[in-house]
């Protein structure tokens, strides 16, 4: 059937099993628009395009789905970066659609037009601009492909005002001619049976694992995995929730803020297994010193991602579901698995010994303290909340104090460090599951970011809590300067900032404000059943920091403990 | 050490700008690239000369294969093959000079492709050592300006006792 190039749009978003758009309109787009209007997809129209490239971002990382987002030329496109930046450092798989202005104009500096394309070549997996009506169907077929494939990611797709009028036969095709993009899934056969004799010869194994656990699905794996070797697990910030939190062989995350127990383990374990992960400097630490005595095997669907920081042992590329379930059905044959877990059993009593020595914990002063909120949101949502986070002390807390249970239920922007990014990811996550519980923990920084978005959620009665942890500062910046800037707080003080309760509801969401330890346990109920998106404002202790804490570019061993 | 990269990609636009891209955002060396169609239009193929120790030049390879509009990459430095470069050079030639770069060009088998009375332009090919010797032994009569056009390279058809004609 012939129809314009709008139309061929929203039916080729159809196949694709798009259920919702976050966007907001402009002039190139207007075809779209005018197509949008009479459709079935759901589309949230949010108040800043950073923020619809964040929701889609957080609606992909708790569906598995592509998160999809669209916006129109110029600086609709160019306020898409920083979200197509943070889903392209936690491989996140969205699609951001950008409005173009029109093909004959394209390179005159046309009104509104940017050059999406160049300027996000280098934090998106793929983009395409689209330069002719007939190619729009195939070109959103490949950009859903490549967004979920593989090591998933971002994708640019910029159309152009006249292609999305033209008009074209439409047929969706049903294969994909990409003969440069071939992902690799199964793990070299060879390659995992070298791993599980290496594996078998150590005394002092440890399990590493990042966001290719929850992004491949393999928790239950790698829960399977463990438990047959009875070995320690470790998570990096992206790889929480892919094992349980409360399990006796979870050491909590590793690295700047991790853990004891965790950066003693990876500090003199003889075999890390990672899966999944990539060897951040912000989880090694002072590279030359990290796992110094441990032979590595690494498993990972990114080649590049292998040997890239730290040269390893063992290589292993594919999907870690798979490569997991292939290890575990050799390892339950395997006879040398039992005297395996004996001899480490000294091992596990030397890292019980690191936990209970050095657990994470804080002092208790008059004043409300951050990790104690968290404490009691972990307690009343008993972990089966859908929790995001800002950036800085709020959200290294929530990685510390929050055991969180299950894949897709922490939201965090790990790789680039987003500020702004938990808000409008929670009200992303809460689109996508309505019934879920969604709560941002956030700083008082942070939520300054993208407030904006308290309209949409409004709108769209999108009833997500904001739990402010407000320390009146720009917390874990003055962290830093106070401990390595002799306590010049230069330009991190935030307490000139609007009254959050008074915001929320000129907003017409509901506000809260929390001194006292005693409020928060019935404010965080209220909260929860609120018919309206709720800003709680958690007045904490100012000067708190995290502890432990490995000052930048040190050996993980060399951690400070408050 | 130096490398000769064999790069078959997909003849689209943007593609040159994703593999320029790539090594600039990541701080690799280019020294050349040369980039033209294979004899399906639809599939361009790249010779870039880089350099950096082996841990770069795997992670360069290996980058070089995520770009989703690459369709292979070779190493050739670690396998049998040719390689050559053309270059055109401006060179004095007045009075007796002229006889002496006339002789050159014979010798190497180049051509002289533009002629004024005091300038040659020459065009010449050859690996690099044969560039080099002619410009070095070019250079004391006047080379006045040189255009190279990067190296081009391919793999041989037998990977032993091939012989290079230079
Ligand atoms: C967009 C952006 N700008 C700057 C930074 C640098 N930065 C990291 S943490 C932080 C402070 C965050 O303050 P707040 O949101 O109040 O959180 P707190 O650390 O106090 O919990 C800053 C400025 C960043 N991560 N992101
Ligand atoms: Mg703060």
């Amino acid at each position: 059937m012939k129809m314009n190039g709008a139309k061929i749009f929203v039916e080729s978003l159809k196949k694709e099993g798009v259920d919702t758009i976050f966007g907001y309109p402009g002039g190139v787009v207007l075809y779209i628009y005018d197509e949008l209007y009479h459709s079935d997809i759901k589309h949230i129209l949010v108040r800043h395009e950073q923020g619809a490239a964040h929701m889609a971002d957080g609606y992909a990382r708790v569906t598995g789905k592509v998160g999809v987002a669209l916006v129109t030329s110029g600086p609709g496109a160019t306020n898409t970066v920083t979200g197509l930046a943070t889903a392209y450092m936690d491989s996140i798989p969205i699609v951001v659609f950008t409005g173009q202005v029109p093909t004959n104009l394209v390179g005159n500096d046309a009104f509104q037009e940017a050059d999406i394309v160049g300027i996000t070549r280098s934090c998106t997996k793929h983009n395409f601009l689209i330069k002719n009506v007939k190619d729009i169907a195939k070109t959103i077929k490949e950009a859903f492909y490549i967004a979920r494939t593989g090591r998933p990611g971002p994708v640019v797709v910029d159309i152009p005002k006249d292609v999305t009028m033209d008009s074209a036969e439409f047929s969706y095709p049903d294969d994909i001619e990409l003969p440069g993009y071939k992902p690799t899934y199964e793990g070299h056969t060879n390659q995992i049976k070298r791993s599980i004799d290496m594996i078998l010869a150590s005394k002092k194994p440890v399990i590493y694992t990042g966001g290719g656990i929850i992004s491949s699905g393999a928790s239950k794996e790698l829960f399977a995995f463990a438990e047959l070797l009875k070995a320690p697990v470790t998570n990096t910030l992206m790889g929480l929730g892919g094992f349980p939190g409360e399990h006796p062989l979870f050491l909590g995350m590793l690295g700047m803020h991790g853990t004891y127990a965790a950066n003693m383990a990876v500090t003199h374990t003889d075999m890390l297994v990672a899966i999944g992960a990539r060897f951040d400097d912000r989880v090694t630490g002072d590279i030359s010193e990290f796992a110094p005595e441990a032979k590595i095997v690494h498993i990972d669907i990114d080649p590049t991602s292998i040997s890239k920081n730290v040269e390893v042992d063992i290589p292993i590329v594919g999907n870690a579901k798979s490569i997991l379930a292939e290890m575990n059905k050799l390892l339950k044959q395997d006879k040398r698995l039992k005297g395996f877990v004996r001899e480490s059993e000294d091992w596990k009593t030397l890292i019980n010994q690191w936990k209970e020595s050095h657990p994470l914990t804080y002092k208790e002063t008059g004043k409300l303290k951050p990790q104690f909120v968290i404490e009691r949101i972990y307690e009343l949502t008993k972990g089966n909340a859908i929790i995001t986070t800002e950036v800085g002390q709020n959200q290294m807390w929530t990685a510390q104090f929050y055991k969180f249970g299950k894949p897709r239920t922490f939201v965090t922007s790990g790789g680039l460090g987003t500020m702004g990014y938990g808000f409008p990811a929670a009200i992303g996550a809460k689109v996508a599951m309505p019934e879920a519980t969604v709560i941002d923990i956030a700083g008082d920084g942070s939520i300054q970011m993208n407030i904006q978005e308290l309209a949409t959620a409004v709108q769209y009665k999108v009833n997500v809590v904001v739990a402010i942890l407000n320390n009146n500062y720009l917390g874990m910046v003055r962290q830093w300067q106070s401990l390595f800037y002799g306590k010049r707080y230069s330009h991190t003080d935030m307490s000139h900032k609007p009254d959050f309760v008074k915001l929320a509801d000129a907003y017409g969401a509901k506000g809260y404000a929390v001194e006292k330890k005693n409020d928060v346990l019935p404010v965080l109920k209220e909260a929860l059943k609120s018919k309206l998106p709720v800003l709680i404002d958690f007045r904490v202790e100012e000067e708190e920091d995290v502890y432990p804490m490995v000052p930048s570019g040190a050996s993980l061993k060399k951690m400070l403990l408050a | 050490m130096r490398h000769t990269i064999s790069l078959t990609v997909e003849n689209k636009f943007g593609v040159l700008a994703r593999v320029a891209g790539l090594f600039s955002g990541r701080g690799y060396n280019i020294e050349s690239l040369s980039v033209a169609e294979t004899l399906d239009p639809s599939v361009s193929k790249m010779t870039i000369v880089t350099n950096g120790e082996d841990k770069i030049i795997e992670q360069i390879i290996k980058q070089l294969n995520k770009l989703i509009n690459t369709i292979k990459v070779v190493d050739l430095t670690v396998t049998g093959h040719v390689e050559r470069e053309m270059v055109l050079i401006k060179v004095s030639a007045s009075g007796e000079n002229r006889t002496e770069v006339l002789r050159l060009v014979d010798i190497f088998r180049g051509k002289i492709v533009d002629v004024s009375p005091d300038t040659f332009v020459i065009e010449l090919t050859g690996d690099e050592e044969k560039i080099g010797a002619v410009l070095n032994l070019l250079k004391p009569l006047g080379v006045k300006d040189i255009v190279r056009t990067g190296k081009v390279a391919m793999q041989r058809s037998i990977q032993h006792n091939s012989i290079d004609n230079k």
